[in-house]
């Protein structure tokens, strides 16, 4: 009787969890016929938004990827001293309230901020009203949702089989294009899902440091928070894209990850040995 | 053809210093899990740098602690061959063997027969086809000295003994210098010209298997080469023998010097088994009960009091033999060996 108290228990909890989770998002669409969705879609303020949101992040995405994955390998490969501090500091942004994250940026970035004087001598003007500005808050806000996960597959990555490259005539770059980056590819795609999810819906990082100023720093997100007051039914719509845009998003990371279990399985037994081909 | 070696490396538990010297034949370093084995081969290959020491193959060094030269692994001519084989898993048969180079990938897929399974990845094939693709990708790079690491342990008992032989014909086809690791003695005999005893860091001693079978250095080598140890104290006995009062119980004769603590060895395939005492030349007869009957393929190992022999399960159906029945163990005196206790 206990037992099935306590399972009913566990059900009903899990329920209602799912049931909050998923309410907004059924609201949205409640809210916004599909057929109505492509005509909102099409006003001036959100094709703007689209297109900034789709440069900015297609750019910031490009940073994180090509400075997080060697940074990701380094962390997971070597063991060095502050090893510990450096992979707290990569997480810092997980945990840091997104205005903040901008008003850093701000002080840091800015024109009167310790690097704008720099920055501007080299005639690179950030802050308040440049795309480069945006770009910066999503490679803040959104880069450790790549780099965790990338240190994770490259750990994930038997040290044997690099040793083995090595062994093998293969020098640290080759060993790392041909070995490493290729197993840990599964990991490092779903890990650049998830940053992308991450950097398409950056708010307060992006207004604090970077305003939203139509068809230059102002994203969907941004739109949505714009359109609230002047028309409902758009900021609507906007939310209805980005939860497509994220649900295919969630989805291929979890398609990514599902294909590289059963990629990377060293496992003699995972499957039948098919040998004659 | 030669390759020389010492290192001195602090491992856990204990400080290894090996110094070994190998021509155009092959070595096995045999010892127990966590003796240090794959470390020495990860030195050689580069993969580990020694706090001291150094390797030269053929004249050439490699590594030199003393004078600073520690070339990078991929440029030391070495075939490693890891213990779980590590093929690429994302990478064909063929693009595994061409790894270091795809000059002689048809010519080494078909000596090793596995040009049929080119285009399968690692993840398809059984244990002793990963393990030729692992020695033809090895091979592939042209190395001066072959390392391998439990080159039998990933394999099934089936495939073991049809690989021992496989791999004891091409280590001498191949005439190069081939340092192998294993923990198993039987494996070592079969594969090695010599084989080097590594407990604790040090190579105990090291000789030809049939030399080590003959004259065991002490207790941890003749236990390592399969011996039973029987541990007592030795007093003069009759007729010039030593007796040994085992700690079991037991009295026992050697032919052997010695005198105080000692451990007697005598290997299971020296001891024959019979219901009664037999009226013949061996005077140790240990009388016991078979504590278990082990059967290896057409042998049986047969634990009879302290005592292992080694018969064929032909003579243990004749005899009937179960478990639980006193049996008498009988052996030579000049069937053993006495060593200091360790």
């Amino acid at each position: 009787m206990r037992a099935r108290v306590f399972e009913a228990g566990l059900w009903v909890a899990a329920t209602s969890v799912v049931a909050f989770l998923l309410l907004p998002v059924v609201a949205i669409f409640a809210r916004v016929p599909l057929s109505d969705l492509v005509s909102q879609l099409s006003s001036e303020v959100v094709r703007d938004a689209l297109r900034v949101t789709v440069k900015t992040n297609v750019v910031a995405l490009a940073f994180v990827l090509v400075l997080g994955t060697p940074t990701a390998y380094l962390i997971a490969t070597r063991s060095f001293r502050g090893r510990a501090l450096v992979l707290t500091l990569i997480e810092l942004p997980l945990v840091l309230p997104p205005a903040v994250a901008g008003i850093g940026l701000l002080a840091a970035f800015g024109r009167l901020g310790l690097l704008g004087g720099t920055l501007d001598f080299f005639g690179l003007r950030v802050g308040l009203g440049t795309q480069a500005a945006v770009v910066l808050a999503v490679m803040f806000v959104a880069g450790p949702f790549y780099v965790r996960p990338a240190i994770a597959a490259f750990e994930a990555v038997d040290p044997t089989l690099l040793g083995a490259a090595r062994t093998l005539g293969a020098g640290p770059g080759r060993t790392f294009f041909r070995v490493a980056l290729p197993l840990a590819a599964g990991g490092l795609g779903a890990g650049a899902a998830l940053a992308f999810a991450r950097g398409l819906g950056e708010f307060g990082a992006t207004i604090m440091f970077a305003g939203s100023l139509q068809g230059v720093t102002q994203t969907l997100s941004l739109a949505i928070y714009q359109e609230f007051d002047l028309d409902f039914d758009s900021a609507l719509a906007i939310s209805a894209l980005l939860v497509l845009v994220s649900g295919i998003l969630l989805l291929s990371v979890k398609l990514i990850l599902g294909w590289r279990s059963t990629y990377t399985s060293l496992i003699p037994f995972a499957r039948s040995p098919s040998t004659s081909s | 053809m030669a390759l020389d070696v010492h290192i001195a490396h602090p491992l856990r538990a204990f400080a290894l210093d090996v110094e070994l010297s190998v021509g155009a034949l092959t070595l096995a370093l045999v010892g127990p899990s966590g003796a240090g084995k794959t470390s020495v081969l990860r030195a050689i290959a580069g993969l580990l740098r020694p706090t001291s020491g150094s390797v030269v193959v053929d004249g050439e060094t490699w590594l030199d602690t003393t004078g600073n030269v520690d070339l990078a692994p991929e440029r030391r001519r070495v075939g490693l061959v890891f213990q779980e084989f590590a093929l690429f898993p994302h990478l064909t048969v063929r693009r595994n063997v061409g790894f270091a180079g795809r000059a002689r990938v048809t010519e080494l897929l078909e000596r090793f027969r596995i040009e049929h399974l080119a285009d399968a990845r690692p993840g398809e094939l059984s244990g002793g086809e990963r393990q030729r693709v692992a020695l033809a990708r090895a091979l592939a790079r042209d190395p001066a000295v072959l390392l391998l690491d439990e080159p039998l342990s990933a394999l099934d008992a089936f495939t073991r003994a049809q690989v021992r032989s496989e791999l004891r014909e091409l280590l001498r086809d191949l005439g190069l210098p081939a340092l192998l690791v294993t923990h198993d003695f039987e494996d070592a005999a079969a594969l090695a010209d010599r084989v080097g005893v590594l407990v604790d860091g040090r190579v105990l001693q090291t000789a030809p298997p049939s030399d080590l079978l003959a004259a065991p250095a002490d207790a941890f080598v003749a236990s390592f080469t399969g011996a039973n140890l029987l541990r007592g104290v030795a007093s003069a006995g009759p007729a010039g023998l030593t007796a040994v009062a085992l700690d079991a119980g037991f009295t026992v004769y050697t032919a052997d010097e010695g005198r105080g603590s000692v451990s007697v060895a005598v290997y299971p395939w020296e001891v024959a088994v019979a219901r009664d005492a037999p009226n013949d030349s061996a005077v140790n007869h240990v009388r016991a009960p078979i504590v278990s009957l082990v059967r290896l393929g057409n042998r049986v190992r047969a634990k009879i009091g302290p005592i292992t022999a080694e018969l064929t399960a032909q003579s243990v159906d004749r005899l009937g033999l179960k478990e639980g029945e006193v049996v008498v163990a009988s052996f030579k005196a000049t069937g053993t060996r006495l060593l200091p206790a360790p």
